[in-house]
């Protein structure tokens, strides 16, 4: 009796220990959590490097003081806490409510590690280190901020934030309290920057107390470092890029037309990229979301402007390639285009050929060129209109041009679907738009896709899509950057065109840009708009026979192209191929250095 | 001495020591590498203590069995004395008062009261024509030599050691007592988990545990009726006649008139007693009278657990009693140790760890791990198949005293070997039922493998006395 009462507890027992040990789970995750601190590695975030190996943006460390809730005694001595990390009672307390306080910190929990302060300086956190054995349940992670070697190309370069909780939800990789890559290359390379995380496996015991690695750390994961970038930017050029564009709002962007490399990508009002490291991060971002003058949006590629007359070589390819000119069909201009309405020109010889016509910039021969097209004999003004579109799109206007930085901007060119809903489907024809042909009107583009437009001229028929990024160290680039893009146009219009840009240096609007010893194509735009004074465009490449930069400026509200445009545009050129101003010259960048049309642009401050 | 030693019991002892030695090594192992045999680690010390203990048990094994019989009530009286000197002198360790301090060593005189006791209780049965059953003075005799020293060791505040000493009821169970007694304490311990832990949902507008009480005693009632007072006539009647009323009241209950729970047992119980009452003259009536009271005292004593639970017990008794029935969860209070002595084992899995490669225990998760919780360290390590290992020793020891106590020729011999083997099954149950949280949390060691010099010595001289008087048994008056 007493002996089968004890058989059967037994089993009863064993019973339980099976279901224990080996049915149910839960118990050894339980165990996971409870002893093993996860304590992870950052990895070293890819540096940046300008296209001659100058190094632009590199690591330095800073500390976060992190700690397990659960860990952390009643007796934690705050005042003695204070101490060691600098800071006041009521900074501690506010802190500490910060990150139980579930918005703020939608990932609290008292069994993870939370951050409590974030980047502490070397300084405090020596200061911390020789204490820290007082605080239980507290230890310090090393994390390594960024730092920039120049206070320009923040609109290039980008920076780290800590990631949302929208982050979270969306990549597996994050853990609340991660970094991640905010605007410019940061964001749009961020998977190859930020490397891979290590992971250390540390014993805590019941009072959080670490006593070791787990067995000797065979279970460790060594942090991957993310990989290096060198940008296809000449860092020399853009920072004299951002000296030209102080006090004007603007924007400057060159490419290598051969590879579609960006030479500069300048917007202007920028900021100091270090403005966004470290404890102020917040405070700052703020204040430059604040800033009437809006420096954090990078007009380069966000801006969509009207293009003005740098649209007009457009035209010019497209009334080749249809076969509505040849470079001998001559168009009058009796001070402009006269035909039931009238768009003005200024004064030059007529009738006028479409060299000369792109040399002077004549808006009559485009606005003729125009309605010979649309109003063809025999058809539908809506159907050549979406065949106009078409070049205009292949060309890289309207969409996005897929450049390598994120919130790149489509610009807009208009199609016959949106002239029938806008003239409410009464008939339409090229007069009721003529002012596209000049780059008015609906029709914006983005200085980006100015610059790929001259470099395309410059390539005499091609593209490649316009990138930031030359190389990935140990890595490959996007296809998408080797690829030549070809529009359906013949590469001898290309040729003409191009020889229009040339007279408009060497006798035009352009005669600015006309450079000793460098042979200089140009095309200036003045475009009106509803903002205040026309906006200075240019565009420009060089040398002519062997493009080795084109470039586009466009400086908003600052008047004529040539007063602005062409001689910034010019002086790109110039330092970009020569490395200096000739002192010919010395006035030009002088008056450009310190010219400012904020104050005169007649945009009121806001 | 080594005549008629029994040897299976010795090796399984020498085993049972050894694991424990490994287990404290291992419980106590704190990543500094200190050797096993270290003096100054508790392995170490615990080796000191079996060696010391073994060294004890050859003592025991010269004396003649003879001495055991003849000063058992010396013995008794000497600890008793010892006991209560205790209550005066003991320091105040975590709120008990159970331990001598004499210089560096301290004793726990509570475990050497059980080899004491257990010999007291020999002697009384073993007095000529002693009968359990004769006369009520000999429960009662047999009774205080049991509760003496609960009283005291209460008195120290142990109330872990001293609900120990309750395990001889096993020894009167099997010296004649009746059992339904240990069928009644069954019963009551049933009720009070089953009518506790089930407060929800409700059942014909009762709790769910308090019906299902009602309805185990209606049938226990019916069972002895066939079983016990062995009438099948009146049991067919009574159980066609609950039947009934039960469908009665199931269909009510569908159509929506709720018959109230409490009421309706009473009333089906109450109808079933009297009809058993009214049919007493044909026999039987001791079968009958004990099936009615049976049935009548388990309805009093239902209704009195809720009242006892929530007004006579303590806050934190309840607390205790909550969670061990798993009614809260209070994993930083009271449900600590359990919880994490549930993790510690449950993570160990199939096979274990390792031998010191449990992380639970080293990082001292588990709290008493190297004496309570000790299993835990075993449960981790060795996983499944090390602690189904370890209760599988225990079962063999435990059945291989039964077997010696049978064949015992004296009460003497038989009555001690079932206190031993009484002492052992309680240790065990409740040790390792709270481990692994299916008991509530007392602080009793597990035998030979929990740390501390007394608890070995106290077994390791209840089992050696047990073998010496084995040794002997061919020797005695036949």
């Amino acid at each position: 009796m007493i002996g089968g009462f004890i058989c059967l507890l037994v089993l009863l027992y064993i019973g339980r220990l099976f279901s224990l040990q080996v049915a149910d789970d839960r118990y050894k995750q339980n165990a996971m959590s409870n002893a093993f601190l996860r304590r992870v590695i950052y990895p070293a975030r890819g540096l940046m490097y300008d296209r001659n190996g100058r190094l632009l943006v590199f690591n330095q460390p800073a500390y976060d003081v992190m700690l397990i809730p659960k860990d952390v005694g009643k007796n934690l001595d705050t005042l003695a806490l204070c101490d060691a990390l600098g800071i006041t009672v009521e900074e501690f307390h506010q802190k500490w409510a910060d990150m139980k306080n579930p918005r703020r910190n939608p990932g609290y929990s008292s069994y993870t590690p939370q951050k409590l302060i974030s980047h502490l300086s070397q300084e405090d956190y020596g200061r911390l280190q020789e204490k820290l054995y007082m605080f239980p349940g507290f230890f310090v992670q090393k994390r390594t901020i960024r730092q920039y070697s120049s206070p320009a190309a923040s609109n290039i370069l980008g920076n780290i934030r800590e990631v949302s909780a929208r982050d979270v939800e969306r990549d597996d990789y994050y853990r609340a309290g991660d970094y991640t890559g905010d605007l410019g290359v940061e964001k749009s390379y961020e998977t190859v920057l930020r490397g891979k995380k290590g992971v250390e496996i540390l014993m805590k015991d019941a009072h959080g107390r670490i006593q070791g690695r787990y067995e000797n750390g065979i279970h460790d994961e060594a942090p991957v470092s993310g990989q290096n970038l060198t940008l296809a930017i000449d860092m020399d050029l853009q920072e004299y890029g951002e000296r030209l564009m102080a006090g004007k709002i603007g924007a400057i962007v060159a490419i290598e037309p051969k590879t579609g490399e960006i030479l500069c990508l300048v917007t202007s009002p920028n900021y100091d990229p270090a403005l966004l490291v470290g404890k102020d991060r917040g405070k700052n971002y703020a204040e430059l979301v604040r800033d009437p003058y809006k420096p954090l949006y990078d007009r380069a590629i966000q801006g969509a402007y009207p293009p003005g007359s740098t649209f007009k070589p457009t035209q010019g390819l497209i009334f080749l390639q249809e076969g509505v000119i040849t470079t001998s069909t001559l168009y009058p201009c009796y001070r402009g285009y006269v035909n039931g309405i009238r768009v003005g020109c200024h004064a030059h010889g007529s009738p006028i050929a479409l060299i000369p016509a792109l040399g002077t910039s004549c808006n009559a021969y485009f606005c003729w060129g125009f309605k010979n097209m649309i109003d063809k004999r025999g058809t539908k003004a809506s159907a050549q209109f979406e065949k106009w579109k078409n070049y205009i799109v292949e060309m890289g206007y309207g969409y996005k041009l897929g450049i390598d930085l994120p919130s790149e901007s489509r610009g807009f060119i208009p199609n016959s679907e949106f002239y029938s809903n806008s003239f409410r489907g009464a008939n339409w024809s090229a007069n009721s738009i003529i002012s596209v042909a000049i780059g008015q009107g609906e029709v914006l583009a983005t200085p980006l896709q100015i610059a790929n437009l001259c470099a395309t001229i410059a390539n005499r028929g091609y593209f490649i899509t316009p990138h930031v990024v030359k190389e990935i160290k140990g890595g490959h680039l996007d296809s998408l950057y080797y690829h030549k893009r070809r529009p359906s146009i013949k590469q001898e219009y290309y040729m003409d065109v191009a020889q229009g840009m040339r007279t408009a240096v060497l006798g035009g609007t352009c005669r600015l840009a006309n450079l000793p010893g460098i042979e200089v194509a140009g095309k200036t735009g003045t475009a009106q708009n509803p903002h205040g004074r026309d906006h200075s465009a240019f565009m420009g490449f060089a040398p002519y026979n062997d493009p080795k930069i084109a470039v586009a400026v466009y400086v908003e509200n600052a008047g004529f192209g040539a007063t602005y445009g062409v001689p910034i545009g010019s002086l790109i050129i110039e330092k970009y191929l020569n490395r200096e101003i000739s002192p010919a010259r010395m006035y030009l960048e002088e008056r450009m250095l310190n010219s400012n049309t904020i104050v005169s642009s007649g945009v009121k401050k806001h | 001495m080594f005549k008629g030693l029994d040897w299976p019991a010795i090796v399984l002892y020498l085993l049972l020591v050894g694991a424990g030695i490994v287990s404290i090594y291992a419980a106590s192992y704190n990543f500094d590498n200190a050797g096993i045999f270290d003096f100054n680690e508790f392995s170490g010390k615990q080796f000191m203590w079996a060696g010391l203990g073994l060294l004890l048990g050859g003592a025991v094994l010269l004396l003649d069995y003879r001495v055991y019989e003849a000063y058992a009530y010396p013995i008794y009286g000497c600890v008793i004395l010892l006991l209560i000197a205790t209550i005066f002198v003991a320091p105040d360790i975590k709120g008990s008062r159970s331990w001598i301090v004499l210089g560096p060593v301290s004793l726990q005189p509570a475990e050497f009261g059980k080899f004491a006791t257990a010999l007291a209780l020999a002697k009384l049965f073993d007095s000529y024509n002693f009968n359990l059953n004769q006369k009520l003075s000999n429960y009662f005799r047999a009774l205080m030599i049991i509760f003496v020293p609960i009283i005291l060791i209460l008195m120290q505040k142990e109330t872990g050691s001293a609900l120990v000493y309750l395990s001889l009821i096993f020894v009167l169970y099997r010296e004649g007592m009746s059992g339904l007694v240990l069928f009644s304490i069954l019963c009551a311990v049933v009720y009070f988990v089953v009518a506790v832990k089930f407060a929800e949902p409700l059942v014909l507008g009762i709790p769910v545990g308090e019906f299902t009480v009602l309805l185990i005693i209606t049938l226990i009632f019916c069972c002895m009726l066939i079983f016990y007072c062995r009438n099948l006539l009146i049991a067919r009647n009574v159980i066609v006649g609950y039947a009934a009323a039960g469908a009665v009241v199931t269909v009510l209950d569908f159509c929506g008139i709720t018959v109230n729970g409490v009421v309706f047992f009473l009333i089906i119980l109450g109808l079933g007693i009297t009809y058993v009452a009214l049919s007493m003259m044909h026999g039987r009536i001791k079968q009958y009278l004990i099936t009615i009271g049976f049935a009548a005292m388990s309805v009093m004593f239902l209704f009195s657990v809720n009242y006892v639970f929530n007004n006579i017990l303590q806050p934190h008794q309840r607390q205790r009693i909550k969670v061990t029935l798993g009614i809260v969860e209070d994993l930083r209070g009271a449900g600590y140790n359990v919880n994490q002595s549930k993790i510690a084992i449950g993570s160990g899995g199939f096979a274990g760890k390792g031998f010191l490669n449990g992380t639970q225990t080293k990082l001292k998760y588990v709290p008493e791990q190297h004496t309570d919780f000790i299993f835990c360290t075993i449960g981790e390590e060795e996983g499944f198949l090390g602690a189904t290992a370890v209760l599988l020793l225990f079962l063999a020891l435990i059945l291989r005293l039964i077997s010696i106590a049978e064949r015992q020729r004296t009460p003497f011999g038989r009555v001690y070997a079932y206190c031993v083997v009484s002492y052992l099954i309680f240790h065990l149950s409740i040790n390792i039922g709270m481990v692994i949280g299916l008991c509530p949390v007392i602080g009793i060691p597990l035998p030979f493998f929990s740390y501390g010099g007394s608890s070995l010595w106290g077994f390791t001289i209840l089992l050696f006395i047990l073998l010496r008087i084995d040794a002997s048994r061919k020797e005695r008056r036949d």
